[in-house]
């Protein structure tokens, strides 16, 4: 039996994920671009940096939250949240 | 959920040097992750090192740190264990720092199964010092000092440290971090000399020379070497060539420890001058 308190919970609903690049910290190596199964990030040239590139977060809505740039990123540059 | 780096970091000092791609910034996060699991109080961490790239890592971190000369890492850390055997060790370094000059060191820390926990990021080349050849580096591969391809045949780290008595062993790629932080995990909470080799890439000194100067493509390269313990053992020799076999490789848990047994000592002294 459902009681009524129980039927009442709000569903939590997960937020969607949010990946951010950290632009002073990321160094344009790739292996994020490289590690994410769903091509969320892609590698753009940017002026005033003097790697002259930096990971950009393309397509954030496919981000299934698995981790893996973020771990994999050597620069603490990327965060998933 | 992201993971908080910042309470094992001198936050102040990142971004760090390391080149582009290099892998020692992988390690040092499987490292940081590893001491977060254990929920270990930087306070009773010492953080040792010699010199190198790798050997930067310890002006990162927000623990006891001790940057110390060329190869000789283990036997300053192997000082601060015995005054203070109820603090955790743990030693970094490159694989020239760990094998070719501080090699006597690696063996008999292991000989003695001191409770000290070794980070070997071993990317096969001096980064440092400008690419020279190590005793990882790979047949054939070019160095600085082996222009025509590396000649000598190279050391299989782990074995090293096996047969010279280490007793926990294991090595991983940095393109599975995960994995890495749970053998620097297990290394960490094992009792005795523990051995994890970090297989690592220096895309600047060593991607460079090799036509493997992206950090990519030098990461797949260095993953392809790997193989599974599991699947190595269904291998014949011929085709492990060239290759090196990952997991856990060895465990004893029966070895004495040496600040123990060093303890022994201090008791039977103080009981004779009480006499
Ligand atoms: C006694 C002594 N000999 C040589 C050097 C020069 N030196 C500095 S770092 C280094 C090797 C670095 O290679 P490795 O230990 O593999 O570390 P990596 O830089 O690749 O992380 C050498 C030979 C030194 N600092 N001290
Ligand atoms: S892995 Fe890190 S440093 Fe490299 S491109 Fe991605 S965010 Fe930047
Ligand atoms: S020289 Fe090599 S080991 Fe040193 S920081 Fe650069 S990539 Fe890393």
């Amino acid at each position: 039996m459902v009681t009524a308190e129980v039927a009442a919970k709000p569903k939590v609903k997960k937020e969607p994920p949010v990946v951010d690049v950290i632009f002073e910290n990321c160094k344009g190596c790739n292996i994020c671009v490289d590690v994410c199964p769903t091509n969320v990030l892609v590698l753009i040239k940017v002026p005033n940096k003097w790697e002259g590139y930096i990971a950009e977060v393309k397509y954030p809505e496919k981000c299934t939250r698995c981790m893996l740039c973020e771990i994999e990123c050597p620069d603490f540059a990327i965060k998933v949240y | 959920m992201t993971f908080n780096y910042d309470e094992y970091v001198r936050t102040e000092t990142i971004p760090h040097m390391w080149c582009p791609g290099c892998g020692i910034g992988i390690v040092m996060k499987s490292i940081i992750r590893a001491f977060t699991a254990l929920k270990w109080d930087k306070n009773d961490i010492a953080f040792v090192s010699g010199i190198g790239c790798t050997s930067r890592m310890p002006g990162y971190m927000d623990m006891n740190t001790l940057h110390t000369t060329h190869g000789r890492a283990l036997a300053f850390a192997t000082g601060i264990k015995l005054a203070h055997p109820e603090k955790h060790v743990v030693v970094v370094g490159g694989d020239g720092d760990a094998t070719a000059i501080g090699g006597n060191h690696l063996i008999h820390a292991a000989r003695r199964n001191i409770d000290i926990t070794l980070i070997i990021n071993d990317n096969a080349i001096y980064g440092m010092t400008g690419g020279q050849y190590s005793p990882t580096t790979p047949p054939h591969m070019i160095a600085s000092t082996a222009p025509y391809g590396m000649v000598e045949p190279n050391f299989d780290i782990a074995k090293l440290v096996m047969g010279a008595g280490a007793t926990y062993v294991a090595r991983e790629t940095i393109s599975k971090g995960i994995m890495l932080e749970k053998y620097i995990k297990t290394g960490l909470a094992h009792k005795g000399f523990s051995v994890i080799v970090a297989e690592s890439t220096c895309p600047i000194q060593f991607g460079r020379r090799n036509r493997l100067a992206d950090p990519v493509e030098l990461m797949h390269w260095l993953k392809n070497r790997g193989v599974p313990k599991t699947k190595a053992a269904g291998m014949a020799p011929e085709e492990l060539q060239d290759r090196f076999v990952t997991g856990e490789l060895f465990r004893d848990d029966s070895r004495p420890e040496f600040t123990e047994v060093y303890q022994q000592v201090i008791d039977a002294a103080m009981k004779k001058e009480n006499k």
